[in-house]
This record gives structure tokens, C-alpha cells and sequence, in this order.
């Protein structure tokens, strides 16, 4: 799949994205519009934004979960067609099937690709040894905490070998010490083959140690993005300790100077609005 | 609470409801007994029709036939049920068209049906399979539509992901689901194929447990009633706790139910 004739090409484009919902009374409502941000081969990219600006419904439109009413979505210098084949999706929600033990969770998403059943179970065991959940092969989603659960949907999406992984405040619902141990094993698992990353959240702090640039959007209606901000920490971070690094607070200020001037225009939309 | 003590209570109940029936038919009070052992009978009279009926080897003839009236209503109720749930909950249009009379067919109290079948089918078997049938049914075609249509869009839009085609997903996505669904109501359908088949014996056959308790009636014998309905009572117990079974087996991945005993 990955031809030579693409090397040049970013792994997501998107190009004058607009996205409307048609809302219960027909009137329309524009979420997003005038989206312009690509991502490169092997780069990591975090949208940050304030609640309810539409980054999911992005990132929905880069999986193609979501067709965009305006623009192109380019995978690898490809137009998009349908649900984006080279992508993994990484949930905010529990995504894992709950009739299914952990190891199975992970195995039957290699039954697309034609793996047979006894390779894809031992391919899945060493996954979950890689996201430390090795001797909870037998377990039920349900008998897993969340962390554990956000592992097993993150060997689940990383087994097949996407190209792009696509991740919608993965680690939002989790507590601040499993959100850092849950973004260092992520780090960890990226750095062995750096795939394309567009990882969504609200969290600042989370983005800047995560990734290589934030995108910052503004509120919607009709959201769009304030501007892009390189994040040049070196490599590899551990999670905790770059928030300590005064690199990092630089670059947290400037974000933020401009992020905070959005959250205060989204409060006073909100407040206007009939 | 402690298991024994409350298994100890639960029989109590039972034993203080038989020695009020037993002295209320036998034991005269102020001259007279207050419940007539003709229209009553008496707890001892119908645990000894019981016995002698058990040892007879005639009783087990009816269970029999109950029994299997009973297992075919179910599997034919749920087969159909389960297919045609599937089909109306992927299909938008068939759903569409075919609710107003599917609603309509449910609306329908099902024991008008029963002289009706008993014409088709005859007095056998099939007309309470029959009965059973239009029973369990809509029960299992309701709940798997349910199922099918409400499984979480966050698990099938992964599923859609992970690249799975239309095959995989029924197999690894909707049938778990529907499944759950059909299997919480197990004990409702099960119940009502048991109902099926004895209202139908009931009306008109000529052999099976609800044909024991109409013969009964009709020549006034209250023992021989009471006997039917405690055999009855029995079966439908063992037959809730093989469903129980089951259920805890294919259902293993479901979180327990909070429970205050223990």
C-alpha cells in the first residue's frame, strides 16, 4: 500500500473542510468550516481546543466515519473514499466488544486482514505483553479498569499496523496519574515506528508533551483553527518530567496566550446567545 | 443473610400455608370445618394423588408430551424471532412497511387463536406448537430487533475501523448483541411456551399436563386439580433453573448483578 509514488505526499491533508449537521428543526448547523492542516508521514500532531469546537468532527472526517459537506480529505495523496483503510481510531468511549475476553478483543482485529485464527491469538498475546496486560488475556472488558481497557483498545488499534493513528481524547476519561503512565507507553509504542499521529485533545499540557506541533482551534460555530505551534522538545519525554523542562513553559504560554482569548470569546458567545 | 437461614424461612412460608390449609379443611372449628375438602381438597389428598400418579408411570406420559410441545414451541418461536428480528432491523423499508401489521398480529390476544390452530393442525402436537409459537415469537423477534438496532455506535464504528466487511460484523458485533438481548428475555419465552402448550392442551387434546387438569375440572375432582397444577408448578421451576443454566454459560462476559446476600 505504501507506494513509492505518495513518499512526498502528507499522511492526512485536509483542505477546506467544512462540516454541517442538518439539526432536528432543518435548519443547518456549520460545526467546522474552513479547515486547512495536514499531517506528515511519521510526525505527531495534537488539535487543541475548547470543548464542543468540533476537533472529534475532524477527525471523524479524517477516518471517514464522517463525510465533510465542503473539502477534501487526502490520505497519503489520495482522495478519500469511504472509511479510511490505513488509519487506526483510538475512542474516547469504551469501544472494545464486551463479549469478547481481552485477548480476543486484540486478535479479531487481524481477521480482516485474512490472519488465521491461531497466529492472530498468538500475535495478540504479545501485544497485550507490550501494553503490560499479559496475564489479563482471559479477562472480560468489564472485569478491566479503564486504563487497562484504554490499553487493550490501543493494541487492538496498533496490531494491524495502521499508517495513521487517529485518537479522540483517548485518555480523557482517566485519572491524571494513568493519563501520564497511559501517554508514556504511548510515546514509547510510537517511537518504535513512528506512524502519523492526529491526536485530539483539550488538554494543553497533554498535547505539548505529546506531541511535534498543536494545532489550536477556536469555539464554534463555524470553528476553525487559530494557528499552528511547533513543539521543539527533544526526544524521547518522558511524560512527567518535560512539564518541569522551561522549554515547556515557553512554549505552554504562547499556546495558551492564544487559546485563552478563545475560551473567553467562546464564554461570552455562549452567554450572548439567546 | 445466611444462606441456610433464609432457605430455612422460604420453607417455613410453605409449611405454615400447607398446616393452614390442612387444618382448615380437616379440623372441624366451632362445629364446622370453614373450607369444604369437596371444593378444597386437603394438602395430604393431593400430595397422595401425586405420588400415586408419579408411580403410575401415566403422569410422566403427560409430562412428556408438555415437555415437547414446550421445547418445539421455543425453538421454532425463537428461529423466527431471531431471523426475522435480523432482517427488520437491517432492513429500514421492511421495517416500515410490515410494522403496522406486525404490531397488530402482537396485539392480538393469542388464545382466540387456539380452536383456530386446533381446525389446521389438529388435536396432536402441532396446534399447541402453534400457540406456543405466535407466544414466543414476538418476544424474541422484539427483543433482538431491539438489540440489533441499539448496539453502541462507539463498539460498531470500531469494529468499522478494525475493517471489518458486512459478514464480520454481523458475527462479531450484531449477533453478540442481539443475542443478549434474546437471552435476557429467556425466561419470559421459555415461560410463555409453556403456556402455549398447556392453554392449548387445555382447550382441546388429548393427552399432555393441561389436558390432566381439564379432565380433573370436569368431573369436579379439586384433588386431582390442585395435583395437576403442583406437577405443573414443579416442571416449570426445573425448566426456569435448566434456562438459568444456560444463561450463566453463554453470558459469562456480562458484569454480575450486585448482590446484598452472601
Amino acid at each position: 500500500m505504501t507506494g513509492s509514488q505518495d513518499a512526498g505526499a502528507p499522511a492526512v491533508e485536509l483542505a477546506g473542510i467544512a462540516i454541517a449537521f442538518t439539526l432536528s428543526d432543518r435548519s443547518t448547523y456549520r460545526a467546522v468550516q474552513g479547515i486547512d492542516l495536514h499531517v506528515a508521514a511519521g510526525e505527531f500532531v495534537a488539535i487543541v481546543g475548547p470543548t464542543g469546537c468540533g476537533k472529534s468532527t475532524l477527525l471523524n472526517a479524517a477516518a471517514g466515519l464522517l463525510q465533510p459537506s465542503a473539502g477534501t480529505v487526502r490520505i497519503f495523496g489520495t482522495q478519500l473514499a469511504g472509511l479510511n483503510r490505513r488509519a487506526g481510531y483510538l475512542f474516547q468511549q469504551d469501544a472494545l466488544m464486551p463479549w469478547k475476553t481481552a485477548l480476543d478483543n486484540v486478535a479479531v482485529a487481524l481477521e480482516p486482514a485474512g490472519v488465521g485464527r491461531g497466529e492472530a491469538k498468538a500475535r495478540a498475546l504479545d501485544w497485550l505483553g507490550r501494553v503490560g496486560l499479559r496475564g489479563f488475556a482471559d479477562r472480560y472488558p468489564h472485569m478491566l479498569s479503564g486504563g487497562q481497557r484504554k490499553r487493550v483498545a490501543l493494541a487492538q488499534m496498533l496490531i494491524r499496523d495502521p499508517e495513521i493513528l487517529l485518537m479522540d481524547e483517548p485518555f480523557g476519561p482517566l485519572d491524571a496519574q494513568t493519563r501520564q503512565i497511559m501517554g508514556n507507553l504511548l510515546l514509547d509504542l510510537w517511537a518504535a515506528d513512528r506512524k502519523a499521529v492526529l491526536f485530539v485533545t483539550h488538554d494543553l499540557e497533554e498535547a505539548i508533551a505529546l506531541a511535534d506541533r498543536v494545532i489550536v482551534m477556536f469555539a464554534g460555530p463555524a470553528a476553525g483553527l487559530v494557528g499552528e505551534y511547533p513543539v521543539p522538545l527533544a526526544r524521547p519525554r518522558d511524560i512527567a518530567e518535560v512539564r518541569l523542562d522551561p522549554e515547556f513553559h515557553a512554549i505552554h504560554r504562547s499556546i495558551w496566550g492564544s487559546l485563552r482569548s478563545e475560551v473567553q470569546r467562546a464564554y461570552a458567545q455562549g452567554e450572548a446567545a439567546p | 443473610m445466611n444462606r441456610a437461614v433464609l432457605l430455612a424461612l422460604q420453607l417455613l412460608v410453605a409449611l405454615a400455608f400447607l398446616l393452614l390449609w390442612h387444618v382448615l379443611t380437616t379440623v372441624p372449628i366451632g362445629g364446622r370445618k370453614l373450607l369444604d375438602p369437596f371444593f378444597f381438597s386437603t394438602p395430604l389428598d393431593v400430595l397422595a394423588r401425586t405420588w400415586k400418579d408419579l408411580v403410575g408411570g401415566e403422569l410422566w406420559r403427560h409430562l412428556g408430551i408438555t415437555l415437547l410441545e414446550t421445547v418445539l414451541a421455543f425453538a421454532t418461536g425463537a428461529t423466527g424471532g431471531i431471523l426475522l428480528g435480523f432482517a427488520f432491523a437491517r432492513r429500514a423499508l421492511l421495517a416500515a412497511v410490515f410494522d403496522p401489521y406486525v404490531k397488530a398480529a402482537n396485539a392480538l390476544p393469542r388464545v382466540v387463536l387456539a380452536p383456530i390452530f386446533a381446525l389446521w393442525f389438529g388435536l396432536g402436537i402441532w396446534s399447541k406448537v402453534a400457540l406456543g409459537f405466535t407466544l414466543v415469537f414476538f418476544i424474541v423477534f422484539f427483543n433482538v430487533y431491539q438489540g440489533v438496532r441499539e448496539v453502541s455506535p462507539t463498539v460498531l464504528a470500531n469494529a468499522r475501523m478494525l475493517g471489518m466487511n458486512e459478514r464480520q460484523l454481523m458475527r462479531h458485533v450484531y449477533w453478540p448483541a442481539a443475542l443478549t438481548w434474546m437471552f435476557s428475555s429467556l425466561h419470559t419465552s421459555v415461560g410463555f411456551a409453556l403456556v402455549g402448550a398447556v392453554v392449548g392442551e387445555y382447550l382441546g387434546s388429548a393427552g399432555g399436563l393441561g389436558y390432566k387438569i381439564q379432565q380433573a375440572e370436569s368431573v369436579f375432582d379439586v384433588t386431582g386439580v390442585f395435583s395437576g397444577m403442583l406437577v405443573l408448578t414443579v416442571f416449570v421451576i426445573l425448566l426456569d433453573a435448566v434456562v438459568t443454566a444456560i444463561e450463566n454459560r453463554l453470558l459469562v462476559w456480562r458484569p454480575a448483578p450486585a448482590t446484598s446476600t452472601s
